[in-house]
């Protein structure tokens, strides 16, 4: 499952959905991470691009993996802006015991991080603005510099 | 032997289509523009949704050329 939604997610719509078809599926341990957007900084909220080819092949490569230990993983993810105190981020990790899936939670949401092609602003005095200080280039990056 | 060049995200450029026969002369032609230089050094590059690592890259006509600068997602 990956979803992509223009604006703030609707956690507690998104989350019920996944749990109602997991439990039912006979995983024992449904593990979300939600990200909510933070007051820091002076930002009104936060705005996002992605790149949905590569994201569905990052997210494949994920369910592949997780696939080979009994899990599942799900993610969704705003795209657009998201104000203050709402929610950009959905990952979870469905398996049938609890340690697969706490594992795989974290190492799942650290190579989001590093890896899904995505790309934040800060949104301020209602400018867009790369949150480019907060960003890390891609394994490869400068080949063509 | 055209191919198409995308920039995403913040590096905020239309596409172009240019006519170069690898990554190398890419690189040289990207280059020329100034405010291009800082994304060149900082940007991963796909070769139709590819990663590529290597400059000697060729390409062929009909290739679409993607740069990908530093992500931040969640």
């Amino acid at each position: 499952m990956l979803e992509i939604y223009d604006g703030p997610l609707e956690v507690p719509r998104i989350l019920e959905r996944w749990y109602g078809v997991q439990r039912r599926r006979n995983f024992g341990a449904f593990i979300p991470f939600v990200g909510t957007v933070r007051d820091e900084g002076g930002i009104e909220g936060l705005s996002f691009d992605l790149y949905r080819p590569l994201l569905e092949r990052w997210f494949n490569h994920w369910q592949e993996q997780a696939a080979k230990r009994g899990a599942e993983v799900a993610m969704a993810h705003s795209c657009g802006d998201v104000p203050l105190f709402e929610s950009s981020y959905i990952a979870a990790v469905s398996s049938p015991k609890r340690r697969v899936a706490l594992e795989l939670i974290d190492r799942f949401v650290e190579d989001f991080k590093a890896n899904a092609p995505i790309w934040k602003y800060d949104l301020r005095g209602g400018e867009r603005i790369y949150a480019a200080d907060r960003s890390q280039p891609l394994c490869g990056s400068g080949l063509l510099g | 032997m055209v191919v198409t060049v995308e920039f995403l995200g913040p590096i905020g450029k239309e596409p172009i289509e240019l006519e170069v026969r690898s990554l190398e002369e890419l690189s040289s032609f990207l280059a020329q523009d100034a405010a291009l230089q800082p994304w060149l050094k900082n940007s991963a590059v796909a070769v139709n949704d590819e990663m590529i690592t290597d400059r000697a890259h060729p390409l062929k006509s009909g290739d679409r050329v993607t740069l990908l600068p530093p992500v931040c997602g969640g």
